[in-house]
């Protein structure tokens, strides 16, 4: 009897609609959100989470109301993230529904942003998402560097200090993409999601690179993450949550079937 | 007409308790009026009242009592109103907190909350993470009508560094484990409360918003 690893399908949402990317370019149009959360919360998703590449701030409105109409019928954790930098951009989501706020390039602008939010809605509701990118050479020991922008901006900070910081301002949860990996399909990059899980005490959701069930299961086990992300598995119909959690526990984590 | 009093006292997102009372609401087939709200009257006139919470305890704390929302919650329970804490609206029932550097509570249930973060370290627990964030088993510790239609050890989503503990053990509805096994239910005549967030546990959660309706708040 103990707690369940996660299992997080993931809605990139884009003007309203899900959408998702091959290493955040070559966009695919995924259907409705509110269809789909529905879908995964029905197949038995423990969470869901939304992240708004919405560029515009006047299509912001949009994804508010999609959480609204969520939250009314599926009642597990939803997450939103995606152009959160400002308190009152936190509020909005909040309460249109949301449970946990996805902050990530706001955080690297202004750090004291986090602490801010964690301060006025609590560290349970603020998850710290961190793209990450691997900058060390073969030859040379692991090192990883954020990036912000989609992953197209350098900002030469490590990502274990920079997960280490997060956590120390107010950060709950880390949501751990692997710029190399996203939208690859080759697995996670459990190296650094074991090292962030590793240097930091509140739980890590592996992100990027998930194309095989295989590979969920080697984010909890080799990875270390307490949660494991995943979009274009389900979005396009390969699994089911349902499925992926079955395989989870086949392969003996506990997960809530 | 049944109302149910969600009490707001500006602390966290009440959107999803009262949208979660309304859909097991729907499922019972009976009107339902929730009312999200501070004000002390419509409080003490409603049906069953839940005492909702995230966030930083003495923040709750603070706000609960400059809202006058503490006597009001010690008047509705003696008068026998069913009543529901969630969470941190569960810790509050107790006499103090460890979270905070020590802050008072309504002291409803004789006994303290306690950090997960010092308990793992005095039991060398290493390797946990804090928050206790997830879907863990709730095992049911007596017979209640809160429990009806929800089978014993079924998950439950929490999220919480700290933990209840009450002095009377009788009073404990369920426990979990995290590390230890720690009380996430606790029950005494018309007053239920739990760590988890059943507006946030799909169809657990939502039959016990339903059992919390139905329930006349006696044993």
């Amino acid at each position: 009897m103990s707690l369940a690893k996660r299992i997080i399908p993931c809605l990139d949402v884009k003007d309203g609609r899900v959408v998702k990317g091959v290493q955040f370019v070559d966009i695919r149009d995924a259907g409705d959100p509110v269809e789909i959360a529905r879908r995964y919360d029905l197949e038995g998703a423990d969470e869901i989470t939304f992240l708004d590449i919405t560029a515009t701030s006047d299509n912001r409105d949009t994804m508010v109301h999609v959480v609204e109409q969520v939250a009314g019928q599926v009642f597990i954790p939803l997450t939103v993230g995606g152009g959160i930098r400002t308190v009152e951009d936190i509020r909005r989501m909040l309460n249109a529904g949301a449970d946990k706020i996805g902050i990530n390039s706001a955080a690297v602008f202004n750090p004291k942003f986090v602490k801010e939010a964690a301060e006025k809605f609590g560290s349970q509701c603020i998850v710290v998402a961190i793209d990450a990118k691997k900058v060390s050479a073969k030859n040379e020991p692991d090192k990883w560097e954020i990036f912000t922008h989609g992953g197209r901006k350098p900002t030469g900070i490590d990502a274990i200090d920079w997960a280490i910081k997060m956590v120390d301002y107010g950060a709950g949860e880390i949501l751990l993409t692997s710029m190399d990996r996203d939208g690859t399909k080759i697995g996670f990059d459990l190296e650094l999601t074991s090292a962030i899980s590793d240097a930091v005490p509140v739980p890590v959701i592996a992100s990027g690179g998930v194309g095989k069930l295989e590979h969920l299961v080697a984010g909890i086990k080799q990875g270390k993450a307490d949660a494991v992300l995943a979009a274009s598995i389900f979005h396009f119909g390969e699994f089911t949550v349902g499925e992926a959690k079955q395989h989870m526990a086949d392969a003996g984590i506990e997960v809530r079937l | 007409m049944t109302t149910v009093a969600v009490i707001d006292y500006g602390m966290g997102n009440l959107h999803s308790v009262a949208k979660a009372i309304e859909h097991a609401s729907e499922s019972l087939q009976t009107n339902t009026q929730v009312l999200v709200t501070h004000d002390h009257d419509r409080i003490l006139a409603a049906d069953h009242v839940v005492l909702p919470g995230v966030g930083a305890i003495r923040d709750c704390m603070g706000e609960i009592n400059r809202l006058g929302v503490d006597k009001i919650v010690h008047q509705v329970i003696a008068a026998g109103t069913p009543f529901l804490g969630v969470c941190v609206g569960m810790q509050a029932l107790l006499e103090n907190s460890d979270e905070n550097d020590g802050t008072e509570c309504l002291g409803i249930f004789n006994g303290h909350v306690h950090s997960f973060a010092s308990t793992f370290k005095e039991q060398s627990l290493t390797d946990l993470k804090i928050p206790h964030m997830g879907w863990n088993q709730v095992k049911q510790r007596i017979d209640h009508p809160m429990w009806h239609n929800i089978s014993d050890c079924a998950r439950f989503y929490f999220v919480h560094s700290y933990y209840t503990q009450p002095d009377d053990t009788q009073l404990i509805a369920a426990t979990s484990e995290y590390g230890f096994e720690f009380c996430v239910g606790l029950a005494r005549d018309n007053v239920f409360a739990t760590q988890f967030h059943p507006e946030k546990s799909q169809h657990a959660g939502l039959q016990l918003y339903a059992n919390f309706l139905s329930w006349n708040g006696k044993l």
